[in-house]
């Protein structure tokens, strides 16, 4: 036997097929020793593969000639001929086997299966609200044909919130904006803002249009109306040129996932969006936290000797970062704690920071990255765990 | 240190994976290339099912006397245990994680005796 073959046949021990309360037992053994009944844990960032669910998505596209590009197969016999995929290795290469195995679970009868393994999650984890997102969606930033973003949004928001969160309060979402044509991401929020589950926006970050572009006032002034955040949620794009020459996923991953938001957060910054929509609250989406203290001491020495390109501030950026905006925890750099800490404290994190599983992608983490750090009281604690999110997102819990 | 029975030596079929509990703790036990294996089913990282994960060779990289890379390769003298939750990878024979020496997984003796296995805890 080659070794290339060990990678296929020793999957999991013996378990057949793939359960999500199976995989993670362990998890759910984390959550009764710390007895996370007792504390409200909001998931800020989780995703489910709405690719699996093309089908039922496809029929809520409005225009016909792209509903039907949606029932076409791509050259490989896959029934997203839309869809932007590149050639990636989240499960490095088999090992993390929820990759290989995750079509196998079987959900519960009554119910679309999203929302039994959404469910199964949840409770393993210890969560008592999860806001999900796609997963090849989010590249759709790229996509050479902005129709697609804005058709595909439209219809996957429309079947979301249609068939799949009125199963189930506790699972919400924030709408997915085709930030690619700011007056389709405005019939967005004006036609999903009020929807049940809905509790914000998205925009996906592997994307080149900046975003103090004019045209997008109207969108932020219709979302800061609402009173709802408008998040940016960490993307990748391999074909980046900067990005062409990274030969491992490791490496395009770690810079992807914060460079576009780290040029998405200067250009809101610098431009002045905090104080043209002072009541907007902005979150940075899956890029970790380490990258913030490095654009907080960046931009202040910058702006420091520069103030005159930066004419509608009335404070440095990085008080902007710790007051307008707001971060999600994962995937949470903890091997420097010392580092860690001063981090939390620049950004405010009790009051900024929101907990993040990113489950069942393959850096996700457990509320135990939060509850488990030795420097956070427990009432700091819980504000990342859930009461943040709480506030945000005007969660009506008991 | 007690030996604690976990099962008959046959019923280490291909690649199964055999859990026996021992106070708080889960201890897996498989056989691989003829050997027996058992790890406590807790990552040193954030607690994965790690005894349940992939058996494979550490990947090396080969380079040229110019330091040139020529390519990659698997061990065939390291394998290593690979957890399912975020892929940390575990020196088979002495736990230690890849990344870290000085970190480890709890990793138990096995005794193969009149055709019963245990690991001794």
């Amino acid at each position: 036997m080659t070794q290339s073959d060990l990678v296929r046949e020793a999957i999991s021990g013996t378990r057949p097929g793939f359960d999500s309360r199976q995989h993670l037992a362990n998890a759910r053994k984390q959550a009764v020793e710390r007895n996370y009944a007792d504390i409200l844990i909001v998931d800020a960032d989780a995703h489910h593969y709405e690719n699996d669910s093309l089908g039922e998505i496809a029929k809520y596209i409005e225009d016909p000639v792209i509903r039907h590009r949606a029932q076409g197969t791509d050259k490989y016999g896959k029934a997203q001929s839309l869809s932007m995929e590149y050639n990636q290795n989240q499960s490095v290469a088999g090992r993390i086997v929820r990759y290989p195995k995750r079509r196998q679970e079987v959900g519960d009868p009554g119910v679309p299966r999203d929302v039994s393994i959404v469910r199964r999650q949840m409770e393993s984890i210890g969560i008592d609200y999860q806001v999900q997102f796609p997963t090849p969606m989010l590249h759709l930033g790229m996509h050479p044909d902005p129709q697609i973003e804005t058709a595909l949004s439209w219809a996957y928001t429309r079947w979301l919130t249609e068939e799949i969160l009125p199963h189930d309060d506790r699972i919400m979402t924030l709408v997915y904006l085709p930030f690619t044509d700011p007056d389709a991401s405005l019939r967005a929020v004006e036609t999903f803002g009020s929807r049940p589950g809905v509790v914000g926006f998205m925009v996906t970050g592997a994307r080149y249009k900046a975003v103090h572009d004019n045209a997008y006032m109207k969108v932020y002034r219709a979302i800061e109306e609402r009173d709802l955040p408008i998040a940016f949620h960490a993307s990748s794009y391999p074909h980046e040129r900067m990005f062409e020459g990274m030969n491992k996923f490791l490496s395009a991953h770690a810079l992807g996932f914060t460079f576009y938001n780290m040029v998405h957060l200067t250009n809101c910054v610098i431009n002045g969006l905090p104080e043209r929509f002072p009541s907007l609250k902005w979150i940075w989406m899956e890029s970790g936290l380490a990258w913030i203290p490095f654009m907080m001491q960046r931009l202040d020495n910058e702006y420091s000797m520069r103030t005159s390109e930066a004419p509608l501030l009335k404070m440095k950026p990085s008080e902007y970062m710790r007051r307008n905006f707001y971060y999600t925890t994962q995937p949470i750099e903890d091997g420097n704690l010392e580092a860690l800490e001063l981090t939390m404290r620049m950004v405010n994190a009790e009051s900024q920071l929101l907990f993040a599983s990113d489950y069942p992608h393959w850096d996700f983490n457990l509320p135990s990255t939060i509850y488990d750090l030795p420097f956070l009281s427990m009432d700091a604690k819980r504000n990342i765990l859930g009461e943040n999110a709480r506030r945000i997102f005007h969660l009506e819990t008991t | 240190m007690t030996d604690v029975f976990v099962a008959r030596a046959e019923e280490f079929d291909g690649d199964a994976r055999l859990a026996v509990e021992h106070g708080p703790i889960q201890i897996l036990v498989f056989r691989h290339a003829g050997r027996f294996y058992a790890f406590e089913n807790r990552c040193a990282h954030s607690g994965g099912p790690v005894a349940e994960g992939t058996v494979l060779g550490r990947v090396e990289a080969v380079l040229g006397p110019d330091m040139t890379c020529l390519g990659e390769r698997f061990s065939t003298d390291e394998l290593h245990l690979v957890c399912p939750w975020h892929g940390w990878e575990y020196d088979l024979e002495t736990g230690e994680y890849a990344g870290d020496r000085s970190v480890r997984i709890n990793r138990f003796d096995v005794v193969e005796r009149d055709g019963a296995v245990y690991v001794r805890a």
